[in-house]
């Protein structure tokens, strides 16, 4: 498929006008909508809720999560939100249970698996033969925010084992949370901690993009500030003659929006302002594409076939087709033989046990001959005694009663 | 019965003098305190020890890394120190537990921590009831302090499982680490939360005792603010910062300074008078009454109910116990006799079966 042909460049007489197809494209984009879907994770109570309300400057609802999960699930909440005349449904999962159990050592599992299960329902979608791509509702997660507790260490072991698992699946970006807590050394300590246990356990976590110039410059300083140590509030306080969003301390007031303060405002510029879009196309062009190569691959497809001639996927799924009906026909086969065996086995079994039946019949009828016999000469032979004896009694009756007198008189004497 | 007459005394005696020869003959003896911290790691542990004591125990101490705590055990650390205030001598134990509630699994984390409770317990026992009790050594712990994060809503399992395990070994007093990220609102409702859930799940925390009748009011009142305060929200510090002209412990942040030993920004001086300056002898006396005597008891109990199966003891019930009394091993050679008993049941049953058949 490479071309030969040379590209000329041409240079124009008058303007044309595609200049405008950017604009075009934007047009079309806002009359569709955007998506955006944000998974936050991070321990119960660690400011989670608190924050989102916070960037979409929005009371979103939510009930205060309980301690006590027996294990941690996924809640997503899907939103409408519109600013100007741009449109976007926002998802925020949530995990709860999160920390909170004795034994952690499962507790990436779930959110793993909600990861992807969203890219296997667009996979499912993209491989449909009448699929309607435009408006599926994309529920892929764009990033993942990891909250980490601000004890000024390092991270948490659950931290360090979660990311890991997460890193080649979402954008991450980790934050400190709860950061006035954290005093500015303390804080400059702790990030480049974090960082190099990051990098020296390979985690892979987002970078801002510095290959457009326009925005290069801005994201490579932002780059540098990872993570970030946000500060969360919708609570308003008066300072000089405004109301700021801001945490009331009986020692001062923290600033949410005060870069002095905390990070807040950069979080909220490289998430929604400068890289949101960046985030949806690294879902889609890095993380969705890797789920899907492996998932193909598991089913056995290839991009070349043995001798590397490149191979069409309907050629591919014609072949597994077959190979699949012909693995069904061997297993009936093979079913349907056992079955027959089987019933061979049980049918020389019964006959065995017949022909068994049947010996022992004989034997028995044998016996029951023998004992009639042996029973039948007793028999005869008790029946002679008895002759015999009665024959003795005759005689010795038919003698006394000849000598009766001599008895008497023997005795008298 | 004759209830004793109070006398009046006509003349001066002297016995008012007891209470100050207690006294200096305490501060001769010299006084000895074991603290136990316990939480996870990044709570404040080390600092707030510093700060109570102001001191550094902790110089030169290494951190683990997230990867090498994924799996890590719970070890038990002693630092002794002697220090001295006016004379008075402490000789202060802190045993640290570091570890606890970092790796990734950490069911039944709280297992060497009973544990070495429990000997020194078993080893106080022994020295007891030993001929020679001129120089005991105390090792027993005299009070727990359990640091709660404060980034929850509460208590979570592993702070129940732990308090539970331990309340009827040790005193067990809660606190709320790092309360600088909490604003007095949040204090209020998470110490109102712990209470409940503490009371819920039947945890036994150390009670302050309950004042005498007879003393003044502004001391009942203060005893009852302190027991209101409950769980203590506590700040530590290893440095001094200056304010409102002064320098104090504190921490330096860009919107404020927090000041650890005042009163309006955290408990820290109330823990410390508790600790330290008022309670510091009930927590040894309600060790040794309570959770040693309950230790002692379940003990003895143990070994004579081993000692009355075990039929072929003809020597007396030894005043002293075993040479070896090795709690687990004790259990081994109960088991392994029973094991033999029941053999020979069976030995005998089969032997009476044969005895039977052959008839």
């Amino acid at each position: 498929r490479s071309s030969n042909e040379e590209k000329r460049n041409l240079s124009l007489g008058g303007h044309v006008g595609f200049d405008s197809l950017p604009e075009q494209l934007v047009s079309k984009s806002v009359t569709q909508g955007f998506c955006f879907n944000i998974l936050c994770v991070g321990e119960t109570g660690i400011g989670k809720s608190t924050l989102m309300n916070t960037l979409f400057n929005t009371m979103f609802e939510n009930e205060e999560a309980s301690h006590y999960q027996n294990g941690v699930y996924l809640r997503p909440r899907t939103y409408d939100l519109q600013e100007s005349s741009v449109r976007l449904k926002l998802t925020i999962v949530d995990t709860v249970g999160f920390g909170d159990q004795i034994n952690k050592e499962d507790s990436y599992k779930p959110i793993v698996d909600y990861i992807d299960t969203q890219f296997e329902n667009y996979l499912q979608e993209e491989l449909k033969i009448k699929r309607s791509l435009f408006n599926y509702h994309d529920t892929r997660i764009h990033i993942c925010l990891y909250f980490i507790a601000p004890t000024g260490h390092s991270l948490k072991s659950l931290d360090l084992v979660t990311m890991k698992k997460l890193d080649s699946k979402v954008n991450i970006i980790p934050i400190i949370a709860k950061a006035d807590t954290i005093s500015k050394s303390e804080l400059h300590k702790f990030k480049i901690k974090i960082m190099s246990e990051l990098v020296s356990n390979g985690v892979q976590i987002y970078q801002f993009p510095t290959d457009d110039e326009t925005v290069s410059e801005i994201n490579a300083s932002m780059n540098a500030h990872l993570p970030f140590a946000v500060v969360g509030s919708l609570e308003e306080v008066k300072v000089g003659n405004k109301a700021v969003r801001a945490r009331q301390y009986p020692w001062g007031v923290v600033q949410v929006e005060n870069e002095s303060h905390c990070d807040f405002v950069k979080l909220r510029e490289m998430l929604i302002r400068v890289n949101m879009e960046d985030l949806r196309e690294q879902t889609h062009a890095r993380h969705y594409e890797l789920y899907r190569r492996c998932k193909l691959e598991e089913m056995g497809f290839k991009d070349t076939d043995p001798d590397s001639e490149p191979f069409s996927l309907q050629e591919t799924y014609e072949a597994k087709r077959k190979e699949f009906l012909g693995d069904l026909q061997r297993k009936e086969e093979e079913m349907r033989q056992m079955f027959v065996n089987k019933v061979k086995e049980t049918e020389a079994e019964l006959k065995e046990k017949e022909r068994e039946l049947h010996e022992k019949f004989e034997q028995l009828k044998r016996m029951h001959q023998e004992e009639k016999r042996k029973v039948e000469e007793k028999r005869r032979d008790l029946e002679e005694e008895m002759n015999a004896f009665n024959r003795k009694k005759v005689a010795a009756e038919t003698l006394s009663l000849s000598q009766p007198v001599k008895k008497d008189k023997d005795k008298k004497k | 019965m004759l209830s004793p007459t109070s006398l009046i005394q006509k003349q001066y005696v002297g016995f008012a003098t007891l209470p100050n020869q207690v006294h200096r003959k305490s501060v001769k003896k010299g006084f000895d305190f074991t603290l136990m911290v316990a939480g996870e790691s990044g709570m404040g542990k080390s600092t707030l020890v510093n700060s109570l004591f102001l001191t550094d125990l902790y110089k030169d101490r290494k951190l683990l890394n997230a990867e090498e705590r994924i799996n890590q055990t719970v070890e038990i650390i002693k630092h002794t120190v002697d220090i001295e205030e006016k004379g008075v001598k402490l000789k202060l134990t802190i045993v640290d537990t570091p570890g606890f509630g970092d790796a990734v699994n950490n069911n039944e984390c709280w297992k060497p921590i009973t544990d070495y409770i429990d000997q020194q317990f078993e080893q106080y026992f022994r020295d007891e009831s030993g001929l020679n009790r001129k120089n005991i050594q105390d090792n027993r712990v005299h009070c727990c302090l359990y640091f709660i994060p404060p980034f929850g809503h509460g208590l979570r399992p592993v702070d129940v499982e732990f308090m539970k395990a331990l309340h009827e070994k040790v005193n067990i007093i809660p606190l709320i680490a790092k309360a600088d990220c909490l604003t007095p609102n949040e204090i209020k409702k998470l110490k109102d939360r712990i209470r409940e859930e503490i009371d819920k799940f039947g945890i036994k925390v150390y009670q302050f005792p309950e004042c005498d009748s007879d003393e003044d009011e502004e001391f009942k009142q203060l005893d009852k603010e302190l027991k209101e305060c409950t769980p203590f929200a506590v700040i530590g510090s290893n440095t001094v910062v200056e304010a409102r002209g002064q320098r104090v412990r504190g921490r330096l942040y860009p919107w404020g300074i927090v000041e650890v030993e005042n009163q309006s920004h955290c408990d820290f001086v109330k823990l410390r008078n508790m600790l330290i300056r008022s309670h510091m002898h009930d927590l040894k006396d309600v060790t040794c009454d309570v959770h040693y005597e309950n230790y002692r008891a379940q003990c003895i109990q143990e070994m004579t109910s081993k000692l009355a199966q075990d039929n072929r003891m003809e020597s007396p019930i030894p005043i002293l116990p075993l040479s070896t009394p090795d709690v687990d091993t004790e259990k081994l050679i109960k088991m392994k006799d029973e094991e033999l008993k029941r053999m020979q049941e069976m030995l005998n049953k089969m032997q009476q079966q044969m005895h039977d058949k052959e008839q």
